[in-house]
C-alpha cells in the first residue's frame, strides 16, 4: 500500500519550511516515527518523522524546496492494509480546531428588554460590553456590573468636583490691574483636551539624545538651492518627519489608539504636526506621511503652516493624525513632557538642535550638533521596550542620514 | 420544633382543628375505621368518633354535596377524595354551588368547605392515579386552590383553608407524603395565608417558579447548580388560585430570567397565569424568554415505568432547564 508523507504541523504559527537534507533514500526501510528528513522553519529546525513503517518508495520534494504545511513529500510503501479508524481519526483531527477556535457571536447585539432599557436608564453603551451569554449575548447581569462599575466612576468624578470649587474660588480672585482674558473658541477646546488627556491617560515619558551632525551638514549645503527651486525654506523638520513616519512604519504599536476595551493599530501613517500661533497650538495632519519623500514633507509642512499662520485650516487638514510630532525646538527648548494628543498613543517633542562637546569613539572629544527628542507614550497601549526600540531606530535614522540616499 | 414528614402535618392539622371547632368534621371514602388508604385521617375516629369521621359511599358528588350543605348550614367539613383522580364526578357540586353559593345569595350563604385530595404521579399509579387536576379549578372565581410543598406550608395552610369562609381545594402530592419531610414547631397553633407564595430559595440567575413536589426538584438542582456558580432564586407559589401576581412579578424581577415548572401538562396549564402576569408586569426586566418546564401533552401519565419516568418531573429535568437558562 503506497502512503502519502506530507509536510507535518511544526509550529502554531508556521505555515512553511525549508527540507533542508533527505535522511533516507528510496527503497530505504523505516519505522513509524523514524526521522526521514531534516527541515528549516523559520521557528524551529526539526526532523520530519516517517509516519509511518514501509520501504520509502519516492521522494518527491528535493532538497532546499520550500514545502507548504500539509504538502506531499514523499511516499512509502507499506505492508499492512490500510485501518479505516485511523484514516477517519486524523481526517476528523483535522477538521476540528478550526470550528472550536471560531468564538460565537451571533447573539451580541440580540438585546433583551431589561438590557435595553437599563441601558438607556443609565446611559450605557451596549458596544462597549462584551457579553457573558451564549452567542456572546449581553446578559441583564453584564449590564449591572457596568453600571455598579460606571457608579464607582462617577463617585471618583463626583470627589473630583468637590474638590475644584476651592481651587476655583481663589483664582477668580483678581486685582483690579490684572487683565481678564474669557476663555472661549480653541483656547477652550485646547485647555478641556489638554486636561482630558493629563488626567485619563497615564503617561509615561522618555528621551533620546541624536547626533544630528549629518543632517545639519547636508542641509547647509542644499538649503539655498531648495529655497531657490522650491519657493520654500527647507528647515530641520522634514528630517525628524521623515524618520519617524519610518519609525512608525516599522513599530506599528506606536502608530495606535486606545478605544477602551480595545487598541487599535492604524494602517495610515498621518502625522499630527503642532504648529504654534500667539494665540493657540493647532495641530493640522500630513496624510500618509510614510509615502512622502523629503521634498514632500517639506511641501506639506509649508503649506500646512502657512494656512495656520493665515487662519485658513479646514476641518479635513485637522481630521485622522495618528502621531503627533512637536517642534519645541524651535523656541529653544531643550526638554519638554508633551501631552498626548488623544486618542492617539505617543507624541514626540523635536528639541533645539545645539552644538555640544560628544565624547565620540576612542574617547576623543568633538564638538557635534545634538538634539534631545522627548517621546510621552499613553502606557495603556505602549510599554517602554517597544518605545525604546522606535526611539532608537529613529534615532538610527537620523545619525546615519545619508544625503545622497535619501536627500532632496 | 419537631421534624414530621408531610403527611403528619396533615393528621396534626385536622387533629388539632377538630379539636378546637367543634364544627370541624371529616368526611370521605374510608376515612373512618380504615384512617384512610394513605393514612392522613388515622387516629381520627378513636378520638373523635364515628359522628365527626364520616366513611362515604363511593359517590364524591354526594361526599362535595353533603359537605356543601353542611358548610351552609354552618359547620366547618374536610371532604377528602381518596385521589384527585376522582374528583371529576364532585365537579358540577363544586364548580356550579361551592364556588357561587356567595354570590349567587348575595352574600347570605357561604360555603365554608375543604376539599382535600392527593394528586400527582411518580408512585406507578399509571392514568387514574397520578393525575395532576389543579388547572380544571384554577379558572374558577369563589373557589381557592391551595398545594403546599412542605410539613410547614401543609399543617399551617390546611389550618387556614379549614378557618376559610370559602371553598378551598387542597391538593397534597401522594409521593410527598412520606418522602418530604420538614420542622414544624411543637405545640404552636400557627397558620399560612392563603394566597400568598414565599421565597424557598433566594438567588439572582435564574428564577424558578413552581409548586408542590417541583418546589424539591427545583431545591435539588439549585444546590446542585450553586457548586457550578449558578444562583437560583426558588419561588413556591403555594396557592395556584387566584395566584400571588404581586410574588409572582417580584420574583420575575429578582433575576430577569424565569423558569416555571409543572409536573402537569404543558398546555392550559396553572403556570401559563404566571407567564401572563409577567409579561403584562415586568416586561422591561426581562433577560430571556420566558421558560415552561412540564410533562408532554399526553392524555396520561403511563404505567411502563421507564415512560413513567419519561413523563414525571425530576431534579435532573430542572436542573438542565435551569442551567440553560443561566447561560443565555
Amino acid at each position: 500500500m503506497n502512503k502519502e508523507i506530507t509536510m507535518p504541523k511544526l509550529g502554531e504559527s508556521v505555515t512553511e519550511g525549508t527540507l533542508t537534507r533527505w535522511l533516507v533514500s528510496p527503497g530505504d526501510l523505516v519505522n513509524k516515527y523514524e526521522p526521514i528528513a531534516e527541515v528549516d522553519t523559520d521557528k524551529v529546525n526539526a526532523e520530519v518523522p516517517s509516519s509511518y513503517t514501509g520501504t520509502m518508495s519516492e521522494l518527491v520534494a528535493s532538497e532546499n524546496d520550500t514545502v507548504q504545511v500539509g504538502d506531499l513529500i514523499a511516499y512509502i510503501e507499506t505492508d499492512s492494509a490500510p485501518k479505516e479508524d485511523d484514516k477517519r481519526q486524523t481526517s476528523a483531527n483535522h477538521e476540528k480546531p478550526q470550528v472550536e477556535n471560531q468564538e460565537d457571536h451571533s447573539l451580541k447585539k440580540r438585546y433583551s428588554p431589561a438590557v435595553l432599557a437599563l441601558s438607556q436608564k443609565h446611559n450605557i453603551d451596549l458596544e462597549q460590553i462584551s457579553g457573558s451569554g451564549r452567542g456572546g449575548r449581553i446578559t441583564r447581569k453584564d449590564v449591572e456590573k457596568e453600571i455598579a462599575s460606571a457608579s464607582d466612576r462617577s463617585t471618583l468624578t463626583e470627589l473630583g468636583q468637590q474638590l475644584k470649587p476651592a481651587v476655583a474660588e481663589t483664582e477668580k480672585k483678581a486685582q483690579p490691574e490684572d487683565d481678564i482674558i474669557p476663555v472661549t473658541g480653541v483656547r477652550k477646546a485646547i485647555a478641556s483636551n489638554m486636561s482630558k488627556s493629563k488626567q485619563e491617560i497615564p503617561h509615561a515619558w522618555t528621551m533620546v539624545e541624536v547626533d544630528v551632525t549629518n543632517i545639519v551638514r547636508y542641509r547647509d549645503q542644499v538649503k539655498d538651492e531648495f529655497r531657490e527651486n522650491e519657493g520654500i525654506p527647507l528647515t530641520f523638520m522634514p528630517f525628524f518627519m521623515q524618520a519617524v513616519a519610518s519609525g512608525l512604519k516599522k513599530y506599528p504599536e506606536l502608530n495606535a489608539t486606545w478605544q477602551g476595551d480595545r487598541i487599535v493599530r492604524k494602517k495610515a501613517i498621518h502625522l499630527s504636526m503642532a504648529i504654534a500661533t500667539e494665540e493657540a497650538l493647532y495641530v493640522p495632519v500630513i496624510q500618509h506621511a510614510d509615502e512622502k519623500n523629503l521634498r514632500g514633507m517639506a511641501r506639506s509642512l509649508s503649506t500646512l503652516a502657512d494656512k495656520t499662520r493665515k487662519g485658513q485650516l479646514n476641518s479635513d487638514d485637522m481630521q485622522g493624525g495618528t502621531f503627533t510630532l512637536n517642534n519645541t525646538g524651535s523656541f529653544g527648548s531643550v526638554q519638554s513632557m508633551p501631552i498626548i494628543n488623544p486618542p492617539q498613543a505617543a507624541i514626540l517633542s523635536v528639541e533645539s538642535i545645539v552644538k555640544r562637546p560628544v565624547v565620540k569613539e576612542d574617547d576623543m572629544i568633538a564638538i557635534r550638533h545634538m538634539v534631545n527628542l522627548c517621546l510621552s507614550l499613553d502606557h495603556r497601549v505602549l510599554d517602554g521596550l517597544i518605545c525604546g526600540r522606535f526611539l532608537a531606530y529613529v534615532k538610527d535614522q537620523l545619525e546615519n542620514f545619508n544625503g545622497e540616499r535619501s536627500g532632496i | 420544633m419537631t421534624t414530621i414528614n408531610y403527611i403528619s402535618a396533615v393528621t396534626q392539622a385536622l387533629e388539632e382543628e377538630m379539636e378546637r371547632d367543634e364544627g370541624v368534621f371529616v368526611l370521605g371514602e374510608d376515612v373512618g375505621a380504615r384512617g384512610g388508604v394513605f393514612r392522613a385521617t388515622e387516629g381520627l375516629y378513636e378520638r373523635f368518633g364515628e359522628e365527626r369521621v364520616l366513611d362515604t359511599p363511593l359517590a364524591e358528588s354526594a361526599i362535595a354535596g353533603v359537605g356543601i350543605g353542611a358548610a351552609m348550614y354552618g359547620m366547618r367539613p374536610v371532604a377528602e377524595m381518596q385521589f384527585a383522580d376522582f374528583i371529576f364526578p364532585a365537579v358540577n357540586q363544586i364548580v356550579s354551588e361551592a364556588a357561587k353559593i356567595r354570590y349567587r345569595s348575595n352574600n347570605d350563604w357561604e360555603v365554608p368547605l375543604t376539599i382535600r385530595a392527593p394528586y400527582g404521579g411518580g408512585i406507578h399509579g399509571a392514568l387514574y392515579h397520578s393525575q395532576s387536576v389543579e388547572a380544571m379549578f384554577s379558572s374558577i372565581p369563589g373557589l381557592k386552590v391551595v398545594i403546599p410543598s412542605t410539613p410547614y406550608d401543609v399543617k399551617g395552610l390546611l389550618k387556614a383553608a379549614i378557618r376559610d369562609n370559602d371553598p378551598v381545594l387542597f391538593f397534597e402530592h401522594k409521593k410527598a407524603y412520606r418522602l418530604i419531610k420538614g420542622e414544624v414547631p411543637e405545640g404552636d397553633d400557627y397558620t399560612v395565608p392563603i394566597g400568598k407564595a414565599d421565597v424557598k430559595r433566594e438567588g439572582d440567575d435564574v428564577t424558578v417558579i413552581t409548586y408542590g413536589l417541583c418546589v424539591h426538584f427545583a431545591l435539588q438542582a439549585a444546590e446542585k447548580l450553586q457548586e457550578e456558580g449558578i444562583s437560583t432564586h426558588i419561588l413556591d407559589l403555594r396557592t395556584i388560585y387566584p395566584m400571588d401576581r404581586t410574588g409572582v412579578v417580584e420574583a420575575a424581577r429578582r433575576t430577569g430570567k424565569v423558569l416555571l415548572v409543572t409536573e402537569d401538562t404543558k398546555e392550559g396549564s396553572v403556570l401559563n397565569e404566571a407567564a401572563a402576569a409577567i409579561a403584562e408586569e415586568c416586561l422591561f426586566d426581562l433577560d430571556s424568554p420566558i421558560e415552561r418546564l412540564a410533562a408532554p401533552d399526553v392524555p396520561a401519565m403511563p404505567y411502563a415505568p421507564p415512560l413513567e419516568k419519561t413523563f414525571m418531573m425530576n431534579e435532573d429535568k430542572v436542573e438542565s432547564a435551569i442551567r440553560e437558562l443561566a447561560h443565555f
